[in-house]
């Protein structure tokens, strides 16, 4: 039953955290960006892990970061100087680095606790078994447990984001409406670009563990592109970002328990089913409209005649 | 307090051997002129001719290659915020989920600092732009729910709204309605007489002898700069549009026809 509560509270955070960073992918029209970084941090922990030889937050945080940020810079430049397209540029870079860190894998096995298929599907039921301490001068079974730390890894960076958000409302909503119109007024559209990359990759590694490199891309995208469907403001699109990925969450949770599956997997089916229902709910009212307006039309011809 | 008034003595915009490329292929080449302050001023030229790559290199938004531009006597980051720029209206993400207010709000974003939010000073001033332009009624539409004319309008009461000295603005009247156009008119009128200057990427050349006090004519590089009276000749015409004979006739005409306009308006 705690375990329960434990995954239920991981995915609720990971989903809620994806979906505040999706909303501003979605608006810069920067979705395959969140979708290269999710893939590339891979090799950020990887690395991370191979130099210190540690798996504390701030360090795996501060590798998938840099590489995150390496990922969005690479793209860029091979874009502007290699002269390739936007989208090709961003494809060449993030699966190099996810290669290189998935051979990385595979030659230090032995010292990496990671294999190869947790970080493609990640597996939020195995969390509650990752547990942190404190106290207990560092051996993993003395000192106080303090939950699993998957959990304890996305609260922080939720906060970091919605600290981030909060603070930097203003901003980040010029910048993400229009990039020129920001420069003209001195904002620093450059700096904002790499903090949002900085947040994504924050977001995303400390997603890993429970939903994988791939599913963490439909909880980025997919809750935040219902949002958009029906928001009329930055903020109305936040809450309802948040709001759809808590019921995916919520429907995701059931659905997998009924069926004995995996919990990540029904989440993101739950998210593409919420927004196909929205866009046909959408399509409807607009026919209903339609309909209404020809009724009222054939009435008006009615009376003239 | 070198000069006794700088104000006089430095124009708002002076731009000297600008030069600009884009994909290798030169776009605009050495570009030099000086406008004066409390004027409309149109930039004027057939199409792809540079005009608005000329602003947005002006405005930093484009890499200039070679020249400069400076704005009262100094460097554009010195300036910014005296600099209100009004995009293309094409250029804007129109189903972007923001309302009317929040868009006209942003003018004042630039004065105040990244944790701060709008005071109600700032909320006022807003107000009142809106109010100028005739969209008050409109402040809690998304932007999408507007039509080209009212969207226009509220893009300029973003500019408004940052009580700028000189505004550059990427084609203001194309696509408006006609009360838009009277509207935009008019707010030239009262800028004027606050002494603020307004440069507009102009296409219309009927209109452009009646709007504006000034032209300047650019196709790929500088081809006249000064006021209508003086530049808007047919020789100017014909080097800026040279070669296009049918269009060259309509705007010999147009020409006279504006001329013409301006002795009635002298009655």
């Amino acid at each position: 039953m705690i375990n329960d509560i434990w995954i239920l509270a991981t995915a609720s955070l990971v989903a809620a955290a994806c979906a505040l960073v999706g909303v501003f992918l979605i608006l810069r029209r920067q979705a395959l960006m969140g979708d290269a970084i999710s893939h590339s941090v891979l090799l950020g922990i990887v690395l991370a892990y191979l130099i210190t030889d540690s798996r504390a937050l701030p360090i795996m945080l501060g590798g998938a970061v840099i590489i995150g940020l390496l990922t969005a810079w690479l793209s860029d430049t091979l874009n502007r100087v290699g002269k390739l397209q936007s989208d090709a540029s961003i494809g060449i870079v993030f699966t190099l680095f996810f290669a290189i860190g998935v051979i990385l894998i595979s030659l230090y096995a032995g010292q990496i606790d990671l294999d190869q298929e947790c970080v493609l599907y990640g597996e939020i039921a195995f969390i509650p078994f990752d547990t942190l301490h404190i106290g207990g001068g560092g051996n993993l079974n003395d000192g106080f447990e303090i939950g699993p730390r998957a959990f304890w890894a996305i609260a922080v960076v939720f906060i970091i984001v919605l600290i981030s958000i909060i603070v930097a409302f203003n901003r980040l909503q010029t910048v993400a409406f229009h990039p020129k119109l920001a420069l003209s007024l001195g904002i620093n559209i450059v700096f904002w670009h790499y903090f949002l990359m900085t947040l994504v990759s924050m977001t995303t590694v400390a997603s890993f563990d429970a939903v994988g490199a791939i599913l963490v891309v439909a909880l980025l995208v997919i809750p935040a592109s219902s949002a958009y469907l029906i928001a009329k403001s930055l903020k109305t699109m936040l809450w309802f970002a948040v709001g759809y990925s808590q019921a995916s969450v919520a429907i995701g949770y059931t659905l997998a328990y009924q069926l004995d599956s995996s919990i990540s997997a029904s989440i993101a089916v739950s998210a593409g089913v919420l927004l196909f229902l929205t866009i046909a709910i959408l399509q409807v009212q607009k026919w209903r409209q339609r309909h209404k307006k020809e009724i009222l039309n054939s009435h008006h011809k009615y009376n003239r005649l | 307090m070198k000069q006794t008034n700088p104000k006089k003595s430095t124009p708002p915009l002076s731009v000297s051997n600008l030069s600009m490329r884009y994909h290798h292929k030169p776009v605009l080449t050495d570009v030099s002129f000086e406008i004066p302050e409390g004027k409309t001023i149109a930039i004027v030229g057939p199409n792809g001719a540079g005009k608005s790559t000329l602003l947005k290199g002006i405005m930093g938004l484009e890499p200039i290659m070679d020249g400069e531009a400076r704005f009262f006597g100094e460097p554009l980051t010195h300036k910014r915020l005296a600099i209100a720029y009004v995009p293309q209206r094409e250029e804007i993400d129109w189903d972007f989920p923001i309302n009317v207010f929040d868009v006209v709000l942003m003018g004042r974003h630039g004065q105040l600092k990244l944790w701060q939010r709008p005071s109600k000073i700032d909320k006022e001033i807003a107000q009142h732009a809106l109010e100028d332009l005739g969209m008050w009624d409109y402040k809690d539409r998304q932007i999408s729910e507007l039509s080209g004319g009212q969207q226009q309008r509220v893009f300029l009461a973003r500019a408004l709204a940052q009580k700028a000295r000189l505004y550059l603005m990427d084609e203001p009247f194309a696509g408006v309605d006609v009360s838009t156009e009277k509207t935009i008119i008019e707010l030239f009128k009262t800028l004027k007489t606050q002494g603020k200057t307004i440069v507009c990427v102009h296409h219309d050349l009927n209109t452009v002898g009646e709007y504006f006090d000034w032209i300047i004519f650019i196709n790929a590089r500088l081809i006249a700069a000064g006021p209508v009276e003086q530049v808007l000749t047919k020789e100017n015409l014909n080097k800026t549009y040279g070669g296009r004979l049918s269009l060259l006739n309509d705007l010999t005409e147009t020409m006279y026809r504006t001329q013409l306009n301006k002795a009635h308006d002298g009655d």
